[in-house]
């Protein structure tokens, strides 16, 4: 019986992890496991490596489990296997009346050439986002620009393939396990293979960079959010799981990480379930245990820059809200959503400084993500100026990295989206154009000119989004909405809600009479309450050693080797193992 | 729906009431302490939020407090959440929906069976504060309403 991956995982089909056309890195971990569509008797498998015996290629003799979950159906399970030698490796696992085949790539990396590694994700970062960002931020006439994005002029450029295994859409979770892992996974999962197991912590597992940087080497780890940091982005650097939504096992796993800057919002999961505002089940409180393990903690931005200058400072957790924090369109300006609540937010630029002044005190060298998360997170309700503001804020925080990596060379900078949404830029939307239409003032061709936002600020944000000619940047997948062609000054949109428990997403009635408000009909499903995730590739630009990998069109999972390889976690050493490598 | 309305009619005619929040001019019955959600709590910070003096005051007095009933776990439970706004994804039903941090937990003297969820209710009873972990369920609270009994608003 032929394999059949493509159709996606079926709770009886069976299957091997890591899946067909896995690229594993040369001394990596990972669980093997090999899922029959029946029951079947040990003494009727058979399990080759190449054709040879796998016991000797795998380690070990996988263990049976002969009814898994109740399903009638037998799994084999390795746990922990490491393959050093670079290669083509040829699983076939045969059982009475089907035989299942994969091939995987292991390959090594060259020697080290970069002693820092920063992954910037501009989570949901469209070329919408980037170009918006550019016109409000820069400034535009007569068609030329009169500046950069800090990551427009970055040498080299790819586009990106965001795509998972289960699924042409991906989300957040399964595209940075791909950046943290190599290994593709499942919307939803992280770092594991979606298998048939029915505990969401029974999956087979992947090595996150974090762990094989702190298994192999001395260098530090730094993850940095601007959402809660138990969300799928910053997980991906350390978590282990089927689902994205078990916060609370990932903040543990965060503890268990070691890894030695950890800074964002979500302090809900880190307190005890005695606290009122706690979303913990348990009685861990997990400030009290980092604090135990020698670490600093700030809860402001005040606290946090003076935790990060102190010289014997290397371990900084750092928590400044209770969910997401607050964008830079309502820190700055608007003072909306809670920005009141919580007036001390310390700006994704100044988290970015204070992390590289940590972990750079580390003479072995660092690995860094840091997440702009609100991008997405407001793409998905169409406000579409609080995203671009995060856009202009991560091009702050990219050329805080930028200028460390103009004293230390040795710095590899990557900055990605994670995946896109279906936003554009159609022109402009003029008050001034006569009627009581609203779409009678999108101007489109030659009658949109260029927007009338002032001047950028010192910090490169335009002081008002309420200007009379501004972007028309629509969103082409929605759920029913009210378009109000108006930014939205009083708090993020909510463009659909349910009016009934059972019922659907419909548009949220709040806007409906604001002047010019006019209903449009979605086309994604009635279970969709904001917009979605698109396929569009993804923008990637790097600079530093290592960043000559990235060029043309990439897998996602190519970027995870290119940092691999820049670290050098898997250096080759014959001359054969040379020739091999240079691909 | 006939037959709920007959049963509900029997138990002493709860109405149904609509979507339309009636907050207004509602008198509590005398005894009881009139509380809104917006009292309960006096901060939010990130190390947690901080019961407000008047809800430690309350502790242990009788109070009324109006509010939406959620989705409960069983209908034969005894317990259901009494919620600021009404709850549109069932947080027992899905484990990724999380309750609201400003949640009540009521336990009933009767059974939640006859009361359809989403309508604005007024709730009646002693308030506890402080976390507890409910015995049977094991579902963690801040505040509870026991001995309690509702009206429709």
């Amino acid at each position: 019986m032929a394999l059949c991956l493509s159709l996606g995982s079926m709770v009886h089909a069976a299957a091997i992890y890591p899946i067909d056309r896995a690229a594993i890195l040369a001394g990596s971990k990972f669980d093997f496991k090999v899922e029959f569509d029946q029951v079947v008797q040990a003494q009727d498998i058979t399990l080759t490596v190449n054709g040879g015996d796998a016991k000797k290629i795998l380690g070990a003799t996988p263990k049976l489990i002969s009814n898994e979950d109740g399903l009638n159906a037998s799994s084999l399970i390795l746990r922990d296997v490491i393959l050093a030698k670079p290669g083509s490796y040829t699983l076939v696992a045969s059982a009475p009346g089907q035989r299942l085949e994969v091939t995987w790539e292991v390959y090594p990396t060259g020697p080290r050439k970069a002693k820092n590694v920063i992954l910037f994700i501009g989570d949901g970062m469209t070329i919408a986002n980037r170009t918006a960002a550019r016109i409000l931020s820069k400034g535009i006439k007569e068609g030329k620009y009169f500046g950069k994005l800090s990551f427009d002029d970055m040498p080299n450029m790819a586009l990106v393939g965001t795509s998972g295994v289960d699924s042409i859409i991906t989300d957040s979770a399964n595209s940075m396990s791909a950046y943290t892992t190599g290994h593709k996974s499942s919307v939803n999962a992280l770092g594991v293979y979606v298998s048939r197991a029915k505990d969401n912590f029974d999956h087979p597992k992947v090595e996150t960079i974090t762990e094989i940087v702190k298994r192999k080497t001395d260098m530090a780890v730094g993850i940095v959010s601007d959402a809660e940091i138990e969300d799928a982005t910053p997980a991906g650097m350390v978590a282990h799981t089927r689902r994205r939504s078990e916060k609370a096992v990932i903040a543990e796993q965060l503890f268990l990480s070691r890894a030695d800057v950890i800074m964002g919002g979500g302090s809900a999961y880190f307190l005890p379930q005695s606290v009122p505002g706690s979303k913990r089940k348990d009685s861990n409180n997990f400030i009290d245990l980092f604090k135990f393990d020698g670490f600093e903690f700030a809860t402001t931005d005040q606290e946090m820059k003076d935790a990060a200058a102190k010289p014997k400072t290397t371990k900084l957790l750092g928590l400044y809200h209770p969910e997401n924090m607050d964008g830079a369109l309502d820190r700055y300006f608007l003072h909306k959503n809670t920005v009141e609540q919580f007036p001390n937010q310390p700006d994704l630029t100044d988290m970015t400084r204070a992390a590289i002044q940590v972990l750079s005190r580390n003479k072995n060298g660092f690995v860094l993500m840091v997440e702009a998360g609100l991008i997405d997170k407001f793409n998905h309700p169409l406000d579409w100026e609080r995203s671009v503001y995060d856009t202009i804020m991560l091009s702050n925080a990219v050329q805080v990295a930028k200028d460390f990596a103009a004293k230390h060379h040795d710095t590899l900078i990557l900055v990605t989206p994670d995946h896109t949404h279906g936003a554009s830029i159609v022109g402009t939307i003029d008050d001034s154009k006569p009627g009581p239409d609203m779409r009678n003032k999108v101007g489109v061709y030659e009658d949109a000119g260029y927007p009338n936002y002032p001047a950028a600020n010192k910090d490169g944000y335009p002081e008002s989004v309420d200007v009379s000619k501004r972007l028309a940047f629509f969103y082409g997948n929605t759920p029913d909405y009210y378009e109000t062609y108006q930014p939205k000054l009083d708090g993020t949109f909510v463009p659909a809600i349910k009016l009934s428990k059972d019922g659907p997403y419909v548009a949220n009635p709040a806007y409906k009479d604001l002047p010019g408000a006019v209903l449009r009909v979605g086309n994604l499903p009635q279970s969709a309450d904001t917009g979605t995730h698109t396929a569009d590739d993804g923008l990637l630009t790097a600079m530093g050693p290592g960043s000559e990998r990235i060029h043309g069109f990439i897998d996602n999972t190519e970027v995870f080797r290119t940092m691999v390889d820049a670290l050098g976690l898997a250096p080759v050493s014959t001359k054969a193992d040379l020739r091999k490598s240079k691909k | 729906m006939r037959d709920g309305a007959l049963k509900r009619r029997a138990l002493g005619a709860w109405a149904l009431g609509g979507l339309a929040a009636a907050t207004g001019a509602w008198a509590a019955p005398s005894g009881a302490v009139k509380i809104t959600f917006a009292e309960l709590y006096k901060s939010r910070t990130v190390m947690g939020m901080a019961f407000s003096d008047r809800t430690l005051q309350l502790a242990g007095k009788p109070v009324a407090i109006a509010g939406y009933m959620a989705p409960p776990l069983k209908a034969e439970s005894n317990f259901f959440v009494l919620t600021r706004q009404p709850v549109s994804i069932c947080p027992f039903c899905s484990s990724d929906a999380d309750w609201p941090l400003d949640i009540v937990v009521v336990y009933l003297s009767g059974t939640v069976e006859t009361l359809q969820d989403g309508s604005p209710i007024n709730v009646i009873g002693t308030l506890q504060v402080g976390s507890s972990v409910d015995a049977a369920t094991g579902f963690v609270s801040q505040l509870r309403v026991a001995d309690a009994r509702v009206q429709p608003l």
